[in-house]
């Protein structure tokens, strides 16, 4: 039984993978004592077998890597530029990001990108909510609080995201979600209730059939593991918490995995193992795919989320899209009617969308 | 955040909790004097909302309302509660067809709150029964017998021993609850842990269903209840998640297990305990509290995590058990049809998840160890075992991922100690796998076959 009980186990003399340099770290995920130079081979190692045992990519594939500054997207970007080197994957990469117009945080962040850019020699990209929505985040939570901005932060990031995957034609974007978080994902959709988000949420590829397909090359990596794996190779990352996200209910879910993780540490993966094999029947009722009429996005209503939220905003309706109410899009036409004309923010069309 | 619930929900959510709080302290005044009001309904919100005409619990009992704190206190009366209560959990009995009236059933009590309630009504339905019995002419259908079983841990829980003066004196009570439940008579079985060894009966992760059952099967019973509730089984849905055992998850979170020789029943499913300590207190049911351990290591975290988000959300554990109970069970998790009386409702329920057994499938294959079902990131080496003989390195590939991590030892030469010392029928639990399996092929090429012996001569 290998649970670890808060007792140190023997310091040993060598390294337990070459045996022949001095451990100089304890690996978060299976607590072998281990040096350096393994740690980055076997850390590099198995992304590079989840990448292939997963067919995550294929040869000549343009991908771009969702670059927000912080250490789960500088450290993919790093090691997937490596990997694609050693391996040679064939792939073209580039950075992408994403400005939600929070003021001492993402235009913090958004310089280490650029100095991604120059380091990793990675094209960049950068997308605004300013741009797209014409809100920013700072604006957004001024109008509507603290308590429901992690949803309309989600919901424009996504559709940002896809956005500017669509202009720089990439085939493939790759986000540096990690086993923390899709552990985190799977209580929470426990919690919520959500049985069809549960059957989705440990898929490594998602949105095959929508505009861009998504991959998570760290899904089985542990976010200990990658902070360490940044702090011995001294790679530049931005290291804050968002500042308007300490509300948000992930935290329940995280403190608990944190706990949870210094009593057995293979309990993130066991987690993340659960969630792949619950018996989920595929005749649960799941969304019906169609587009958005306002916009043209992907969507199973018949607005998008983005463009609800974004009505409730403009209308000064913060409760829009996120209570369950008689909403937007069972009776939106009568609205529609009213509001057409009034802003020019409204009539702002996001765009031609080549989806 | 709204309550997800969708209004089934028993407990109300939070939103209602805290607008009853008020209710409540600003009808204090009112419900010191503990008059019923009816003549000016200024006082309306003392009143039950369902019958309209007695005094909630909270403003009559407001000892046994702080037990539960959720908003039942403040909305019920103690009758109309006490027949919600009841209501469920004969609605879970009837809908899935848990007892018939030739059944002996056995309950398991291990001295709380939630066995002790499901033993009383257990006993409130065998009086019913006996009622009708009496009353009617033909005496065509016979009463349903009923035993309690007790399982005594002490054995496993060295740390904290209970000096053995007060674990007598508990039995003791225990007996006396039991013999208060007349008629009709109850036997009353006490078990210490280590009988697992004398009787031909397996071991598990969950033990207690193991032993219980043993004593079951020794005895003559045809059913097991337990009295697991809502609360219990939302801790269990997400120790489970967090020790990968997701794919048999399903399996034990049912309202029936058939797994097991004698099937598990679980009527208070849908009973939170909160639910359940307050009838305790209400009817001053007895229960005997120094035989509860505290729990301790993964399943102690997952118990204080779901506390917590319970006093944040009252409705949480409903909403745990309901996304678990999304997921699609297994055709052992009804009463098998050979039992009598197949009722209406229960085939329904059946139908929905399709619950038939699928002659194309292969029968599941379980872990020997917990019996849980296998799902296939479990099998290992499964073929290798056919033909030859059982050995630990065997018998370890034969285990689900979870116990081979959690109960399993890592080195081989105390994995080799560890299996001399398992009971007989654990190993010979592996042995008839491996029989299920060659019978299910056989059974599908019957027809080709040209020989009746495996090697084909």
């Amino acid at each position: 039984m290998e649970e670890a009980q808060g007792v140190k186990p023997k310091k040993k003399a060598f390294c337990s993978i070459c045996n022949q340099r001095k451990p100089a770290l304890k690996r978060p995920k299976t607590l072998d004592q281990i040096c350096r130079e393994c740690f980055y081979a076997v850390f590099e190692d198995e992304i590079h077998r989840v990448i292939v045992d997963n067919q995550l990519f294929k040869p000549g594939e343009r991908v771009a890597i969702g670059a927000s500054g912080g250490k789960d997207s500088t450290v993919l970007a790093y090691v997937l530029s490596e990997l694609n080197r050693r391996h040679n994957y064939g792939l073209d990469l580039f950075l992408l990001s994403v400005d939600e117009g929070i003021t001492g945080y993402r235009d913090d962040s958004l310089e280490t990108v650029k100095r991604n850019e120059i380091q990793y020699g990675l094209p960049l990209k950068v997308v605004s909510y300013k741009d797209l929505y014409g809100w920013t985040m700072d604006e957004i939570v001024k109008l509507i609080g603290l308590k429901n901005n992690c949803t309309f932060c989600g919901v424009f990031r996504r559709q940002a995201l896809d956005r500017g995957a669509a202009l720089l034609k990439v085939d493939k974007l790759a986000t540096g979600h990690n086993a923390d978080d899709i552990a985190e994902t799977v209580l929470l959709n426990i919690l919520r209730g959500d049985i069809a988000r549960l059957s989705r949420c440990t898929s490594i590829t998602t949105g095959e059939d929508g505009p861009i397909p998504r991959c998570k090359p760290f899904k089985y990596t542990y976010e200990k593991e990658i902070v360490m794996y940044a702090y011995f190779k001294r790679l530049d990352y931005f290291s804050t918490e968002c500042i308007y996200s300490p509300n948000a209910y992930r935290g329940f879910a995280r403190e608990f995995i944190k706990d949870l993780e210094r009593m057995r540490p293979r309990a993130i993966l066991d987690i993340i193992r659960s969630g792949e094999n619950f018996r989920i029947s595929t005749s649960t009722k799941m969304p019906e795919q169609g587009t958005c009429e306002r916009c043209g996005y992907i969507s199973s209503q018949k607005w998008c989320k983005a463009c609800v939220l974004l009505e409730g905003l403009n209308r000064g309706l913060p409760k829009l899209g996120i209570n369950r109410s008689r909403g937007l899009n069972s009776d939106h036409t009568k609205d529609v009617k009213r509001s057409n004309g009034t802003k020019n923010i409204e009539s702002k069309q996001c765009g031609t969308l080549d989806f | 955040m709204a309550c997800s619930s969708g209004g089934s929900c028993q407990s109300g959510c939070y939103k209602d909790y805290e607008e009853e709080e008020e209710d409540r302290h600003s009808q204090k005044k009112e419900a010191a004097n503990g008059v019923s009001t009816c003549g000016n309904d200024v006082n309306n919100r003392d009143l039950c909302v369902k019958c309209k005409s007695n005094e909630t619990i909270a403003a009559a009992n407001p000892g046994a309302a702080a037990v539960a704190s959720g908003g039942d206190g403040g909305r019920f009366c103690a009758d109309c509660f006490r027949s919600n209560l009841f209501g469920k959990f004969r609605f879970a009995i009837t809908s899935n067809a848990m007892i018939s009236s030739s059944d002996n059933v056995l309950v398991a009590f291990s001295g709380g709150t939630s066995s002790r309630v499901a033993l009383q009504f257990v006993h409130e339905m065998q009086c019913k029964a006996q009622k009708n019995f009496d009353a009617s002419r033909d005496r065509s259908l016979p009463v349903f017998g009923v035993g309690v079983a007790f399982v005594d841990e002490s054995a496993i829980y060295p740390v904290t021993p209970v000096p053995s003066r007060q674990f007598d004196e508990a039995i003791e009570d225990m007996k006396l609850i039991v013999s208060n439940l007349s008629p009709p008579r109850k036997k009353f079985h006490v078990a210490p842990i280590a009988n697992i060894y004398s009787l031909d009966s397996g071991d598990g992760n969950d033990r207690l269903k193991e032993l219980v059952n043993a004593i079951a099967l020794q005895n003559g019973y045809t059913k097991l209840v337990l009295g697991s509730c809502t609360s219990r089984i939302a801790c269990h849905v997400l120790a489970a998640a967090v020790k990968g055992q997701g794919y048999s998850l399903a399996a034990d979170i049912q309202y029936v297990d058939a797994r097991w020789e004698i099937p598990v029943v679980l009527p208070l499913r849908d009973c939170l305990k909160q639910e359940l300590d307050m009838l305790c207190c209400l009817d001053s049911l007895k229960v005997v509290k120094v035989l509860e351990n505290p729990r301790s290591g993964i399943n102690g975290l997952v118990s204080s995590f779901v506390k917590l988000l319970q006093e944040e959300n009252p409705s949480r554990e409903c909403t745990i058990v309901r996304t678990a109970g999304k997921l699609t069970p297994f055709h052992f998790n009804r009463i098998p049809d050979n039992d009598d009386g197949a009722h209406l409702a229960s085939q329904r329920r059946q139908k929905k998840f399709n619950l038939k057994s699928n002659e194309s499938l292969p029968p599941e294959s379980f872990c020997p160890i917990c019996n849980s079902p296998l799902s296939k990131s479990d099998f290992l080496s499964w073929n290798d075992v056919e033909n030859g003989q059982l050995s630990a390195e065997t018998f370890e590939a034969k285990c689900c991922l979870s116990c081979q991590f959690q109960i399993l030892p890592k080195e081989p030469s105390s994995m080799e100690d560890f299996y001399s010392f398992l009971p007989q029928l654990i190993i010979s639990r592996t042995k008839d796998g491996n029989h299920c399996n060659q019978r299910w092929l056989r059974e599908q090429i019957q027809d080709c076959l040209l020989s009746d012996s495996e090697d084909g001569t």
